[in-house]
Parts: structure tokens; C-alpha cells; sequence
């Protein structure tokens, strides 16, 4: 198939979807409160721009997003890094990781209440956890792929330091495996965004909560393309700051 | 000049004991090219990583006197595969050695150009290891060593996953290297007629454990003909002196 092909296809294919989304309720095969169409969407949008609860919505969201995403990710790869470099602390942690990681970061969301109250700092710390256990098993398992024939190229060319090997080859060779739990964790860190916004802490999942009690649906709808457009947006840029640092890769 | 003392080295695997090298002594001159050969798997690039210090011996001890200031390292070593940091740009793999503080980035970029030069790289410095064909990374491997200005080259088989054109060319540019820079050279290898094509001194090493079974002088002037009878009876020899030792199966 032609690219021009594949394009107008995709586009049918999106035009269709949306005639028939605007049909069904316009057909009143359903009331529009419970499935609002299409064109209901740019005056709810315009309107929740218009009374800056939009903008400050989506500021706040960021904000958790980042701030969870850069904690969980240090904390992340660095235990990782070092974990995948030194056997033994992989031994003292293997039964402590047993039992915390199969724990879903939204089971977290009573002691994150307890401890920080409805605030930034709870969904934060919910999005962190989950960032955090994907990005040591990225970071682990590719340390841990390093191939052992680049640290003796270190010996062999005077880099014998632990530290010195690590920035010198190991670092470098297990970037690429580190991004991809990196972005494997970007879309992660968004659901828990949404989930703990959901429980009460300011931003786009509490905005779309207290839409979806005042039955209004067009709103919902609003704040869920939101979230779509900026996770889109987000990896968008990951993915092209990744190319970028593995432009060395075929 | 290089001295291996009595070098005896046994691997512990799993609880398993294999004695590799067993009372191995030899002396290398400065300047001197030395071929080590032996079958696949008898233990030669053990012995080059013992000289080179990436594995201590068991017992015996090696000796290296070299003329070196404390900028640049005594030895280096070139591997059987090239061995690139593939994140690195050509140059900067050739520079890969200079990283220890000891010079400016203007110098380490004009030491590693001057290597890329040397082996025939010179306009290939912003490539990426990737871009470039499998005798052409060698090259890179080759600056790499030569750029730390070492007064030892170890060399593991460098040139074993070529092709025969790409091999003969590369050997070509070993011995005028040799000849510009009078560097002690150890070449391990496994093809015979490389070994004479190249050292002044072909060492043979064969048995398990490896001992040390002949040495052979290689009394012809250079730049070497391929095909010359001189060459052609010490291959001869050569091959002779293997067969006597194992069964095992020759590159020729």
C-alpha cells in the first residue's frame, strides 16, 4: 500500500468514527448528557478555557507528572545501576523487591493519603512508586547486558576504577535499554496521574471527576482528549530527545 | 623488552581446575616483532592478557621495561574483534586511551587524528563505527592502540575476521607501521603464513596445558614478498613443527 493510500485511509477511518459518535446521539438513539457528540466539544473546550480552570488544570497535572516521573526515575535507575553493577546488593534486595513490587502503585493511594493528605505531594509519590520499579528493571537488566568484552577494552586502556568503567562504557552502552523503561514509564506515570488526581488532588482527573458529578459529560469528554493530546505530546518529545542521544544506533 | 618468567596460569570454573599456561619463559627485545602461534583454544590470547596485565598469573611474573613518561601508557591492545564504542565518533574512539587527564581536548583530537593518519583514516574522523566496513574498524582499532603512543602492541588476532583482500592489506600496513615505529609487537595468531609474513620471531605454542614448543627466526629482509621460496620453505617448516604437536586443524 502506497503511503497516500495508508493517510487517506487513516483519515476515513477517523471520519467515520466520528460521523458515527455524532450520529448515535443525534439519532437520540441515546440522550446527549450520557454520550455528548462531537460538536458539543469546542464550546465546553472554549468555555474551560475561557474560565482558566483549563490552563490551571493542565499546569497542575504537569507539574505532579514531572515531579514524579524525575523522582521515580533517579531513584529508579540509579538503585538500579547500581544493583546491576554490584551482585551482592542484588542478593540483599531480591526478597525486599519480591514483596514490594507486585503491589499496583494505585494500592499505595490509602498510605500516600495517610502520610501526605490530599495534596501534590500524595500523587506525586503514587506516580513515583510506579515510575520507580520500572525504570530499576530497565536500569538492572541492562547494566547487566553490558557487554563484558567493553569493560576489559576499559582495562585494558588504563580505565581499572569502578567509576571510571561506569562513565567510560557502562553507562553509555546501557542508555538505550534505560530509555526504553524510561518511556515504557512516561505512559505509566500518566494513568497514575489521572488515578490520583481522581482521589481529590487539584488537576485534570479532579476537574473531569467534578464535570462528570455535574452530569457534564461534554466536559468529560474535554478533559479526557486533554489528557490524550498531552501524553501524545509528551512522548512525542521523549521519543525524539531518545533518537537524538542514540543517534550513534543504525 | 618483555620478560615472562616461568608464567603458569590455571582457570577455576565451577569448581573445575583447567591449567591453561604451565612454565612458559620467554624474553622479547625492545623493537621486536613476535608471533605467537598455536591452534585455536590453546590459550595465546590468555598469554596476551597476562602480558598486558588483564589477568594476574598463577605463578612466574612478567617484566615489561619500557621508556615511558608517566603521560601515556606502556602497552596497548588491539582485539580480534574491533571492539568500537559504537556511541563514539571515529576520532573519538581513537582517542578512546588519552582520557586520563594527562591532555588537553585540543591534543587528545590531534593525537587521535595523527593515529587515524596513520592507518590510513584521515577524513573519516566524524563517522560513527556503524558507517564504516569491518577492515576499517580495525583500522580505528589499530589508531586507538597507536594513539597512546605505547611501546608494546598486543595483538589478538586482529586481523582473523577479515577477508583475505581486506587481511593482506591490513598486514601490508602492520609492517610499515613496525618499520616507521619500531615498536615491540606481540601478534597472536593461528594462520602460519601471517605469523611469517610479519615477525621477525614466530612462537609456537601447543599442548594442554600450553608450553612453549619452538621458536623460529624469520631472517628476511623486508617489505616481504608473498610468495618468495624463503617464505614459502620457514611456512613449510613451520607447519611441520605444528602437525608434530596436535591434531588440530590449520589456517593456511
Amino acid at each position: 500500500m502506497t503511503r497516500t493510500k495508508t493517510v487517506a485511509l487513516s483519515a476515513l477511518g477517523l471520519a467515520g468514527f466520528l460521523i458515527i459518535w455524532e450520529l448515535v446521539p443525534g439519532l437520540g438513539l441515546v440522550p446527549a448528557t450520557i454520550l455528548p457528540p462531537p460538536s458539543a466539544l469546542p464550546g465546553a473546550f472554549v468555555s474551560e478555557v475561557k474560565n482558566g480552570i483549563w490552563l490551571s488544570s493542565l499546569i497542575r497535572s504537569m507539574s505532579h507528572y514531572l515531579a514524579g516521573l524525575t523522582i521515580g526515575c533517579v531513584l529508579g535507575v540509579g538503585l538500579g545501576v547500581l544493583t546491576g553493577l554490584w551482585v551482592p546488593l542484588e542478593a540483599t534486595l531480591a526478597w525486599v523487591v519480591r514483596i514490594l513490587r507486585p503491589i499496583p502503585g494505585l494500592a499505595w493511594v490509602p498510605f500516600a493519603i495517610l502520610w501526605f493528605g490530599i495534596d501534590p505531594k500524595a500523587a506525586i509519590f503514587i506516580i513515583s512508586t510506579g515510575v520507580f520499579w520500572i525504570s530499576y528493571f530497565a536500569a538492572l537488566g541492562a547494566v547487566r547486558a553490558v557487554d563484558r568484552d567493553l569493560i576489559e577494552l576499559a582495562d585494558a586502556f588504563g580505565f581499572r576504577r569502578a567509576d571510571q568503567k561506569l562513565f567510560k562504557v557502562i553507562l553509555p552502552a546501557a542508555t538505550p535499554g534505560i530509555l526504553v523503561g524510561v518511556r515504557t514509564a512516561l505512559g505509566q506515570a500518566w494513568m497514575a496521574v489521572v488515578a490520583a488526581e481522581i482521589f481529590g488532588v487539584p488537576g485534570l482527573g479532579q476537574r473531569m471527576m467534578q464535570a462528570s458529578n455535574l452530569l457534564a459529560s461534554d466536559v468529560v469528554v474535554v478533559y479526557m482528549a486533554t489528557m490524550a493530546a498531552a501524553y501524545g505530546a509528551i512522548d512525542s518529545i521523549f521519543v525524539a530527545v531518545q533518537s537524538w542521544l542514540l543517534r550513534w544506533q543504525r | 623488552m618483555i620478560q615472562l618468567d616461568n608464567i603458569g596460569l590455571t582457570f577455576t570454573r565451577d569448581g573445575e581446575q583447567t591449567e591453561v599456561l604451565r612454565g612458559l619463559t620467554l624474553a622479547i627485545p625492545a623493537g621486536r616483532f613476535v608471533a605467537v602461534l598455536g591452534p585455536s583454544g590453546v590459550g595465546k590470547s590468555t598469554l596476551l592478557r597476562v602480558i598486558a596485565g588483564l589477568l594476574a598469573p598463577n605463578t612466574g611474573h612478567v617484566t615489561l621495561n619500557t621508556k615511558q613518561d608517566s603521560k601515556t601508557l606502556p602497552v596497548a591492545m588491539v582485539f580480534q574483534d574491533a571492539r568500537l564504542l559504537p556511541w563514539r565518533k571515529v576520532w573519538s574512539n581513537a582517542a578512546f586511551g588519552l582520557e586520563h587527564g594527562q591532555f588537553s581536548a585540543a591534543e587528545r583530537r590531534a593525537k587521535a587524528e595523527a593515529a587515524l593518519a596513520l592507518v590510513g583514516l584521515a577524513g573519516f574522523s566524524e563517522r560513527y563505527p556503524h558507517e564504516l566496513s569491518g577492515g576499517q574498524r580495525q583500522r580505528v582499532a589499530l589508531a586507538r592502540a597507536l594513539a597512546v603512543e605505547p611501546d608494546i602492541l598486543l595483538m589478538d588476532e586482529p586481523f582473523a575476521a577479515l577477508d583475505a583482500i581486506t587481511r593482506e592489506g591490513l598486514q601490508d600496513e602492520l609492517a610499515r607501521i613496525h618499520t616507521a615505529t619500531a615498536k615491540t609487537i606481540v601478534f597472536v595468531t593461528h594462520s602460519i603464513d601471517e605469523a611469517v609474513h610479519l615477525a621477525d620471531e614466530v612462537v609456537v605454542l601447543t599442548g594442554k596445558p600450553a608450553k612453549l614448543t619452538s621458536t623460529v627466526d624469520i631472517d628476511v629482509a623486508r617489505p616481504r614478498q608473498r610468495a618468495s621460496v624463503e617464505i614459502a620453505l620457514l611456512v613449510a617448516r613451520l607447519r611441520d613443527e605444528l602437525q608434530g604437536s596436535s591434531a588440530a586443524t590449520w589456517v593456511i
